[in-house]
């Protein structure tokens, strides 16, 4: 079986998180010291050449983004961790800074060197006020040291919006707004925070750039899927035997990680479905299970690598029940910016209710095809565009499901 | 309990720093009064209308008074199919209201939430923001107990 490999979650289990002087005796804040005698080119070179991609869903070049930033002149620049984690069945952004918050903070101040910020920013979910009681109190542990230099790290948290997470609702909720997606382009590198060039980034993403600074970008390269490398840290939730965290090389399959590190399907049960990336993930059938989990073979099999939600349903799974849920959690989380989210996300949620109560017709899912269809393309921001990815791809491998209720 | 107007002024000098003094708000008095928006709004120099819009956008601000103690139950898919709504039926049965109701003497408020994060022990619920997992309807008077 394929092994676990620990780059992010490299001192999970072995420091005291709110003990800098574990993090520090483990090699800690070496690499920005390593940084910060570099030139801001040769960072941002560096963080390219390792190509790391965004961890929070987007999956784009960390050094390409920084790169932009840098190549703006502003008196005031911004990085911001994003730390909303609002992907139902996802909880490694959680583990990591519970962890590890130094990692955090140290990928942070490498970016802020690189593209000429001094202010940092961590937008954590409000669900987790334990978490910003930890982050503020490792803060404060990193100022007394020095650490940072002149660096500034401030923690907001935010309030119960899933939409929040989307990169330019995040900047509107730290501004004191409604959470709701600005219209891009401008895109953060260029105008964010304050109309300020801004870096979001993921927290494991920040939590993976250390490491590349320390060993290099080849080395980091050189892990896992050659178009998506390094690791993944998924959080595995449902029916499988091992409702845990673990984190593994990018070109790890799928069917290793539910039967492998999952331990398989619990109850002796047999597998049916997976969701993964978060409620707006694809489901994926048992013949698509041994495609490698990185972005672009998970994109092409019509699923998304997301967030690493690995959400596992067993053979008695209602697909239908399941996904009627997931509507109503698009309708209640749209922010209502945009019409075809609004609405979209609003009759999604009453044909599945619909079909769900046994009174759908085939041109229930028709409609709800073409809808979906619709909203993928029309829709403002990545929320909406998403939604209707649940219904879309268990139409397309659970018909079944749905024809057993049709009228 | 400190007043609202201390706890504004607390953030008036942090930019943006609306959601935190709202934060700070509930923490105290467990909702949003109309006069604690009023009060922010004139302190952050924003129409009221637009602090209003805040204080309604965001789920875990409420504008409604709540209990002292307010549960939350986690209906993501995950907590779903794990057996969400027997907890919810036992905790509407424990306390003796519906979903979205408080207890008469104040005590509890019971309100649905999506997924909080702690998706390794489902089904999960909070209460006041500490979680709960594994929560099976015979553990519910016992984690009552403690409020
Ligand atoms: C509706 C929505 C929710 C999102 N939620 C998150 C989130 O919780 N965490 C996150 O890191 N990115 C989230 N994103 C992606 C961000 O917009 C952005 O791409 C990301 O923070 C960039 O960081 P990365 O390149 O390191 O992944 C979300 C996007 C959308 C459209
Ligand atoms: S799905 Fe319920 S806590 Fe994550």
């Amino acid at each position: 079986m394929a092994e676990e490999m620990r780059v992010v979650l490299r001192n999970y289990g072995k420091i005291d998180p709110l003990n800098i002087d574990d993090y520090i005796n483990a090699g800690g804040y070496k690499a920005l010291e390593k940084a910060r005698s570099m030139s801001q080119a040769d960072v941002i070179a560096e963080v390219r050449k390792s190509n790391l991609r965004g961890r929070g869903g987007a999956g784009f070049n960390a050094g390409m983004k920084w790169n932009f930033a840098y190549g703006v002149q502003a008196d005031q620049k911004y990085v911001i961790c994003n730390a909303d984690e609002g992907e139902p069945g996802t909880y490694k952004d959680r583990i990591i800074m519970e962890n590890d918050p130094h990692a955090v903070f140290e990928g942070m101040a490498i970016c802020g060197y690189a593209i000429g910020a001094n202010k940092g920013y961590i937008y954590c979910r409000g669900e987790y006020p334990y978490v910003v009681d930890l982050l503020n109190q490792a803060i404060a542990q990193a100022k007394a040291k020095g650490v940072l230099g002149e660096f500034d790290i401030e923690v907001r948290m935010g309030a119960g919006a899933y939409v929040c997470g989307e990169e330019t609702a995040l900047i509107e909720s730290i501004e004191g707004h409604r959470g709701e997606p600005r219209y891009k382009p401008p895109f953060p590198p260029v105008s964010g925070l304050w109309g300020k060039p801004t870096i979001v980034n993921n927290v494991e993403t920040f939590a993976n750039v250390a490491q590349i600074i320390e060993k290099g970008g080849d080395w980091y390269a050189g892990l896992g899927a050659a178009s998506y490398p390094g690791t993944k840290v998924l959080t595995l939730t449902g029916d499988v035997v091992n409702r845990t965290v673990i984190e593994v090389p990018t070109n790890t399959t799928i069917r290793e990680v539910i039967f492998g590190f999952g331990g398989g399907i619990r109850d002796g049960k047999k597998f049916k479905a997976v969701q993964i990336g978060g409620t707006s993930g694809g489901f994926i059938p048992e013949s698509l299970l041994d495609t490698p989990i990185d972005f672009d073979s998970m994109t092409a099999i019509g699923a998304v690598l997301g967030s690493g939600a690995v959400f596992v349903m067993d053979e008695t799974r209602d697909i239908v029940d399941v996904v009627e849920r997931i509507a109503g959690f698009f309708e209640h989380e749209s922010c209502g910016k945009c019409a075809p989210c609004r609405e979209g996300t609003m009759r999604m949620y009453e044909l599945m209710k619909k079909v769900k109560s046994g009174k759908g017709t085939v041109k229930d899912i028709e409609l709800m095809k073409k809808l979906g269809g619709v909203m993928s393309v029309a829709c403002l921001c990545g929320l909406g565009q998403a939604a209707p990815s649940p219904v879309l791809t268990t139409i397309t491998h659970f018909r079944a499901d749905y024809d057993a209720k049709l009228q | 309990m400190a007043d609202y107007k201390d706890i504004i002024a607390r953030y008036t000098a942090v930019p943006g720093g609306i959601i935190e003094a709202f934060h700070a708000i509930q923490k105290e008095m467990s909702y949003l009064p109309e006069e604690a928006i009023i009060a922010a709004a004139e302190a952050f120099k924003v129409p009221v209308a637009q602090a209003y819009g805040v204080a309604t956008f965001y789920s875990y601000l409420s504008v409604k008074s709540r209990g002292k103690n307010v549960i939350r139950i986690c209906e993501s898919a995950p907590c779903h199919v794990a057996g969400a709504a027997e907890v919810v039926a036992a905790l509407e049965k424990a306390l003796g209201i519906k979903m979205g109701e408080t207890t008469p003497d104040g005590k509890f408020t019971l309100e649905f939430t999506e997924c909080v994060g702690q998706c390794q022990a489902t089904p999960v619920i909070t209460i006041n923001g500490k979680p709960y997992g594994d929560v099976t309807p015979d553990k519910v008077a016992g984690i009552l107990a403690a409020y």
